[in-house]
């Protein structure tokens, strides 16, 4: 039900540099709709990346990270064609996983 | 309610000789501990609660950390946040915004042979005092720097 993350990973003198756009409503639980009632909290709780599945960033996030989280980090290691990839889920167990090439 | 004491200490970071330097103990844990302390940690309104839940106890200012936030941001909604940590080992980076809602924002764990680098947008309520709690082998060190909002964006 949710969209993919965009993943951009590209390797320059052996660190890889991740750029993830997650797309997510993160709503924090105290906004209002027209009607004047709260609309729920709903946010990513905890994301992972991995580089040829093994684990290279793990993050949990509150309702303050913006709408649609954005993402930069780099290791050491990665080389042209490995793949990362990036999971998370939120609050509602949803759960959203994608991958991208390093280039 | 808010130790007056400790607080002062956290603004000034002069808290070394005050109140020691101590070391917490370890905050990455596996299974439900973590997941337990972890969302306590979310839900906690201040940063004294939330350096509480974590398990730190008011760390010392590093200058190896280097907090990349906007002077001013027009937006409280997306403010552009980078934190550099050149720390040996930095195994973990908090960020923290003393006037929102509940204080911790995010965290992130950083396993061997990734770098102490993290960009990320968060929001704002108001203007505030964005902290970053950085982790280095075994250690925890802060940062901080205000960020003047315009727009609240919680």
């Amino acid at each position: 039900m949710s969209n993919p993350t965009k993943i951009r990973a590209s390797v320059k003198d052996g660190i890889t540099e991740v750029r993830a756009l997650m797309q997510h409503e993160m709503e924090n639980g105290r906004r209002k709709d027209e009607a004047g009632k709260l609309v729920p909290a709903w946010f990513i709780t905890d994301i992972k990346v991995q580089h040829n599945g093994r684990i290279v960033l793990e993050g949990q996030f509150g309702t303050a990270v913006s709408k649609n989280p954005y993402l930069v980090f780099r290791f050491r290691g990665g080389k042209a064609g490995d793949k990362i990839k990036l999971s998370w889920v939120d609050n509602r167990g949803d759960t959203s996983s994608d991958e991208a090439e390093i280039s | 309610m808010i130790n007056l004491e400790r607080r002062r200490a956290l603004k000034t970071g002069g808290g070394l000789g005050l109140l020691g330097f101590l070391a917490a103990a370890g905050l990455v844990q596996s299974g439900t501990a973590w997941a337990e302390k972890n969302s306590r940690a979310f839900e906690a309104k201040t940063i004294d609660e939330t350096l509480d839940a974590l398990g730190v106890i008011v760390p010392g200012n590093s200058a190896a950390i280097q907090l990349t936030a906007p002077e001013i941001a027009e937006n409280g909604a997306v403010v552009p946040i980078t934190v550099t940590s050149s720390l040996p080992r930095t195994e973990q980076i908090a960020i923290l915004v003393d006037k929102n809602p509940t204080s911790l924002v995010a965290n992130f764990i950083f396993p061997e042979g990734t770098e102490g680098f993290i960009t990320t947008r968060i929001k704002m309520a108001q203007t505030s005092s964005v902290i970053v709690l950085v982790k280095a082998d075994g250690k925890f060190y802060r940062a901080s720097q205000e960020v003047k909002v315009t727009a609240g964006g919680c």
